[in-house]
């Protein structure tokens, strides 16, 4: 019997194997209409304890593309949790009714346990402040399927490098792949922390820190720009004066390649002003769209339902 | 003076910071232990002060003294087998340790799910740094309440 696989980090898949979940993403992105039916009669849970929009939907409609159903709870105010339900007997009930669960959940680690108790594939759709692998999937499967390939390109982070689980989680996917230079540019307040400066220093990777964003644009061939949460500051006062630190718009644009694209984990406030939503660098919607071929490819995947499986299934079989 | 008797086969747990015996006698779980043990607090010590001594008399297979070196890298294992000392160990960090430290990250999902073991993993060795398993909260020697 194979053994039951999770999505709860990016680095938990190695790099071939991330390649493969590529593929069969643009696969998808290809041909979508030959995979309507590869999940007919399987069910996705999606047990949501806190409230998302894009991410539980872009799950749903992943499930429904591929032929399935779905079922489950979007805040745990309409779950057994409210009752006192703990996550390993949820999970464990669950494994019950459905094939394979996303999960989103305020607590970190709480997939994890979900994970190490179930009987069906889980995904981790957001711990608290901690993981968030299948928006670090997006990110990769974007700047693959724009750029043609996961290295030798120039990419800046930009905005609040310091409590952006995104961006941390992005850095550490990266660094397993070759040639790329990184450049954080933030405030001095929002800085990305000495831990991942020093994981790129021992691995050798080079990195720049910047204040000024305009400095370094021409540079780029990845620019992505993340939102100052509100929720991460105790005081007001630093919230308004860092919000609007950084606003991409046209005037910065101007001094960016020509072939170089803007990337971003939504939702936006206003760190990227609406008028450079037309400009055909700006590759965040396309993001979106490449988040929902990931996640198609991911429940295949978990469901042990590629081509490649079945394959191997039918070797076996014979 | 006072004179406690030597063990046959067991540990001679020295350098234990004054005042920790009893932890350590609680997480090597001596208390199930159906054999002699000795816990000698504050005695005087020339490098330390004062210090903590454990002389346990069992099978020196039968003891994981992993722990102790999440909890003191500094204490002297010497292993004793027909009356002496045929060891001198070294501490070594373990890979995992389970059920000693309590993460205290609010955000945790350890800080609410029933029965749910305190597992801490080394990220680094070097630094002696340990992550939750859940959170991968950081603890360095000392952070963290023990159990």
């Amino acid at each position: 019997m194979e053994k039951l696989r999770h999505m709860m980090n990016p680095l938990d898949f190695s790099v071939e194997e991330l390649s493969d979940l590529f593929d069969l993403a643009n696969e998808i992105e290809n041909d979508m209409e030959s995979f309507s039916h590869k999940c007919d009669g399987k069910i996705l849970a999606t047990c949501f304890y806190e409230p998302s929009t894009r991410t539980r939907l872009s799950f749903e409609t992943a499930m429904l593309r591929l032929g399935g159903k779905c079922l489950g709870f979007a805040d745990a105010g309409n779950s057994s949790a409210a009752k006192g339900e703990s996550v390993s007997d949820t999970i464990r009930v669950i494994s019950c009714f459905a094939d394979i669960c996303a999960m989103r959940h305020p607590k970190e680690g709480a997939p994890m346990v979900a994970a190490s108790r179930s009987r069906i594939p889980v995904i981790n759709a957001g711990d608290g402040g901690h993981q968030h692998p299948t928006q670090t999937l997006t990110d990769l499967l974007t700047i693959r399927s724009l750029y043609g390939e996961l290295g030798n390109f120039t990419i800046g982070l930009c905005g609040d490098l310091k409590f952006g689980r995104t961006v941390h989680s992005l850095i550490n996917a990266l660094t397993r792949y070759s040639g790329i230079h990184f450049i954080f540019v933030s405030p001095q307040e929002l800085r990305v922390p000495d831990y991942i400066t020093e994981m790129l220093d021992s691995k050798g990777i080079t990195y720049e820190e910047v204040i000024k964003l305009e400095e370094v644009m021409p540079r780029l061939d990845f620019l992505y720009m993340t939102r100052v949460q509100k929720e991460r500051f105790f005081n007001e006062e630093d919230y308004i004066r860092l919000r609007n630190f950084y606003i991409l718009d046209k005037a910065k644009m101007e001094l960016a390649k020509e072939k170089m694209f803007i990337l971003h984990p939504l939702p936006r406030v206003n760190e990227i002003s609406v008028e450079v939503d037309d400009d055909p660098r700006a590759a965040y919607f396309k993001q979106v769209q490449y988040g929902l071929y990931v996640r198609m490819a991911l429940i295949l995947t978990l469901l042990g339902m590629t081509d490649a499986h079945m394959n191997e299934g039918l070797i076996r079989k014979f | 003076m006072l004179n406690i008797g030597q063990i046959e086969e067991g540990f001679v747990l020295d350098h234990i910071q004054a005042g920790k015996s009893m932890q350590i006698y609680k997480h090597l779980g001596l208390d199930k232990l159906d054999s002699t043990v000795a816990i000698i607090k504050n005695a005087k010590s020339q490098v330390m002060g004062k210090k903590d001594i454990l002389k346990v008399e069992c099978d020196i297979n039968s003891l994981d003294l992993d722990v102790l070196a999440y909890i003191d890298h500094n204490i002297t294992v010497n292993v004793i087998k027909d009356g002496v000392i045929i060891e001198k160990r070294s501490l070594v960090l373990p890979k995992e340790i389970t059920g000693v430290i309590k993460c205290h990250n609010p955000r945790c999902i350890s800080s609410i799910e029933q029965e749910l073991p305190q597992i801490f993993y080394l990220a680094d060795e070097k630094n002696e740094i340990y992550r939750c398993k859940y959170c991968d909260e950081k603890y360095s020697e000392g952070d963290a309440d023990l159990l």
